[in-house]
């Protein structure tokens, strides 16, 4: 395989963050984020538990709010303008920890469901758009399971299949591994690895620092709602700036 | 053995173990019943003792049920009938017969009407079909399901057929005012709420004048205590109708604003103000224009005052009407409750803290006495429409916590994934979040609804005749019947525990139908 971290990256943004603060009641949870994502640029971000990696992606689809800063995705500024958000929401996948796939539906109704209400897709347009997703995740064949009776690789993976259908410019992931089983971490990864191929602009929050090695052009390091360090990954982990970083990364490689 | 090489520690399995049947048990009936009737000495002794309470019960019982006199006119014909067979003490059903026409539909029903309620609840069963078995039958035959109430409302109460044609239509020109709203633009939509906000709160202040209004007229024509009462009573109605003219117009156009604000689809603001057309429509139009219509075309039913229903008729229109009102009720209270506006929100929990803090018979005699009160003086409202909203009310504030728990129980999780791929708070609340919670509701809303059809023959406090109140009524004060109690009450319990355990098994059997794995 060609390295992908070495693939190219257009110099239009994706994503500009500019000052960003957010607080947890009088807790400051994210703070002076400053983060520029071109288009194609797929970036890790790794830091202790609690240090806002979560929170930071997560405030870029609006899940969180941020109370100060500005986040501009695809030049559209996140503001608490609801049209704004639904617009910003349905150009940007996101994949959970826990996947959070809708057990009341099959996995096809699961990645049809907001291409048609959504994108007001026709059903069967939305039907062919959710099979050639769901093959590419390699899991056609479970169409017309509910999500109860797949396993954690095969449900991340509906949940990948699920937000590509939205035909989204960029992918957030929120520890789309750290629920599965060791057996099941290498399909997840594999299919991330192929987005990166097609040049999907990616955030990842991940432990996974193989798939950062391969995969990212750019690793985040992230303690107490601050970004430390970034880098190029083989930079990032052969020559670590900070002291924070070497010892998160000696902690997480030590063994 | 031969699989393991027992030589050394390593260990490599060559073929795989077939897998076997279980071990061949004792079955049948004899294992049954040593493992659950007697599988030590006490459980034997219990077992033993069981079978004689039984045994003892359905001997006394039995005779009682057998030797029962099935055709006598009054009571002491049936002791007579009794002595001459030597049965004496047995049943006497022959009270069932005798007054089978008013235990189903109240004595004041016209006798020779009894086929409306019969097909009406013949149809109930039919049109409740579809939507009961909806996945399992066409969608289209909704239609019926949707028309049924019509239907019934007119079968039932009779009078002109026009009346529940002109709702009908009414309903019609509602639903074009409501595409019409929604597909205005922004800026007139928001005149149209700042509009409604003001129009509610001219409403409210001038039911609050009424009520004061209403309260110096009782003043006036009772004792000094409570003519007292009264006046400042009314006197508080008036102060809180000056002071809804002074604050709630602008406040209505305000709240009315922000409501539209907090929504970018308008949608709160287009139902509101559909629901306020609605209203207009139905009290200012359906009269005129039935009586017009029938006039030139009459097509009616002899008319039955709602006074005059009664008997189990009377709990069935009741329990149908109010468990499947208080449904979609009991749902938007508890989003209502989930809400992020502190209005919307104030509303539902105040309503629901206060309905559920009250006795139901209260708000039955609130029902009987005082709703009138709330409403334009010349709308008489009808007392089974008064029994109705609170019925309603009440389960509705139920059904609202239940499935508030049900809303509690999904993860965090489901509302995320919805909100990232860009679904809107209606269709997240619509495809998402209402189907599953729903679901896990159903048991809940289901002991509500039960709950709330045995509720119905409280009615009965307040002078209205249901099966309840006829049996101790018009039946047990009868010179024919009176002091007859075993007889009629069984059959009362029977008539109830076949529709609820009918509630409670169809609620079963759709919980398994909506199964769809562990999560």
């Amino acid at each position: 395989m060609s390295q992908i971290s070495q693939m190219k990256v257009s110099d239009e943004v994706a994503i500009e963050i500019n000052q960003m603060n957010k607080w947890y009641g009088s807790f400051h949870v994210l703070r002076d984020i400053d983060l520029t994502v071109n288009r194609g640029e797929r970036i890790v971000i790794c830091g202790p538990s609690g240090s806002g990696k979560s929170t930071l992606i997560r405030c870029i689809n609006a899940l969180e709010e941020h109370q100060k800063g500005t986040i501009t995705v695809d030049g559209t500024l996140l503001s608490s303008d609801l049209k704004n958000i639904d617009t910003i929401r349905s150009e940007v996948g996101m994949c959970f920890q826990h996947f959070n796939l809708f057990p009341h539906l099959t996995i096809l109704e699961n990645c049809t469901l907001a291409p048609i209400w959504v994108r007001k897709t026709p059903k069967k347009e939305a039907e062919e758009i959710a099979m050639h997703f769901l093959e590419k995740v390699k899991i056609p064949e479970q169409a017309d399971k509910y999500p109860g009776q797949l396993s954690g690789g095969q449900q991340q993976r509906v949940a990948i299949a699920r937000s590509l259908c939205m035909k989204p410019r960029i992918m957030l992931f929120d520890e789309p591994t750290s629920a599965l089983d060791p057996e099941m971490i290498a399909e997840v990864l594999d299919t991330m690895i192929e987005l990166a191929e097609e040049g999907m602009t990616m955030l990842c929050v991940t432990h996974e620092m193989g798939f950062a090695r391969k995969v990212a052009n750019r690793v985040i390091f992230m303690d107490a709602g601050q970004i430390v360090e970034q880098n190029e990954p083989e930079e990032f982990f052969e020559n670590p700036q900070s002291d924070r970083t070497k010892l998160f990364l000696s902690q997480i490689l030590g063994h | 053995m031969s699989d393991t090489n027992a030589q050394s520690v390593a260990f490599v399995r060559n073929s795989e173990i077939p897998a076997s049947p279980p071990p061949a048990g004792e079955t049948g009936p004899v294992k049954w019943m040593r493992e659950n009737l007697f599988s030590g000495w006490v459980n034997s002794v219990m077992t033993v003792i069981a079978f004689l309470l039984i045994a003892r019960f359905i001997m006394g019982v039995f005779p009682w049920f057998w030797n029962g006199v099935w055709d006598a006119t009054s009571i002491k014909d049936c002791r007579n009938i009794m002595a001459d067979a030597g049965t004496a003490g047995s049943a006497c059903f022959a009270v069932l017969v005798d007054r089978w026409d008013h235990l189903l539909f109240g004595f004041k029903y016209p006798a020779t009407e009894y086929w409306r309620p019969t097909l009406a609840f013949v149809l109930l069963v039919v049109c409740a079909m579809p939507a009961l078995f909806a996945m399992y039958l066409p969608r289209k035959l909704l239609i019926a399901t949707a028309l049924y109430p019509f239907v019934a409302y007119w079968l039932i109460w009779g009078g002109s057929l026009w009346v529940p044609v002109v709702i009908l239509g009414l309903l019609a020109v509602t639903a074009v005012i409501y595409l019409f709203i929604e597909g205005l633009s922004v800026s007139l939509r928001q005149a149209v709420a700042g509009i409604v906000g003001a129009l509610s709160g001219i409403g409210l202040g001038y039911l609050l004048y009424l009520g004061a209004q209403e309260l110096w007229f009782i003043s006036g024509n009772v004792s000094a205590g409570e003519g007292i009462v009264s006046t400042v009573a009314g006197f508080v109605f008036m102060i809180a109708a000056i002071f809804t003219y002074a604050f709630f117009i602008p406040m209505g156009i305000f709240v009315g604003y922000a409501i539209y604000n907090s929504y970018e689809d308008g949608g709160l603001v287009t139902i509101v103000t559909t629901l306020f057309s609605l209203y207009a429509l139905m009290v200012y139009g359906l009269g005129p224009i039935s009586t017009a219509i029938n006039s030139v075309v009459p097509i009616e039913l002899e008319a039955v005052a709602s006074r005059d229903m009664g008997g189990y008729m009377l709990c069935m229109i009741l329990g149908t009407v109010c468990v499947s009102l208080s449904i979609p009720l009991g749902v938007v209270l508890a989003l209502g409750r989930q809400s992020n506006m502190p209005l919307i929100k104030g509303v539902c929990v105040v309503f629901i803290e206060f309905i559920r803090g009250v006795p139901l018979i209260t708000l039955l005699f609130v029902a009987n006495v005082m709703l009138a009160y709330f409403f334009p003086p010349e709308s008489s409202i009808d007392l089974i429409l008064r029994v109705i909203i609170m019925i309603t009310a009440f389960s509705a504030a139920y059904i609202a916590e239940v499935i508030r728990g049900g809303l509690a129980a999904l993860p965090k999780g489901q509302y995320e994934a919805a909100d990232s791929l860009g679904l809107n708070y209606t269709q997240a609340t619509r495809l998402i979040i209402l189907p599953q919670a729903l679901k896990i509701s159903i048991p809940g809303i289901v002991n509500v609804a039960v709950g709330l059809f045995k509720d119905t023959t409280l009615v009965s406090v307040i002078s209205m005749f249901d099966i309840v109140g006829m049996i101790r009524g018009p039946i047990q004060q009868s010179t024919d019947w009176i002091s007859i109690y075993w007889e009629v009450y069984l059959f009362a319990a029977a008539v109830f525990f076949v529709v609820c355990y009918s509630i409670s098994q169809y609620s079963q059997w759709l919980e398994r139908q909506l199964q769809t794995g562990h999560r």
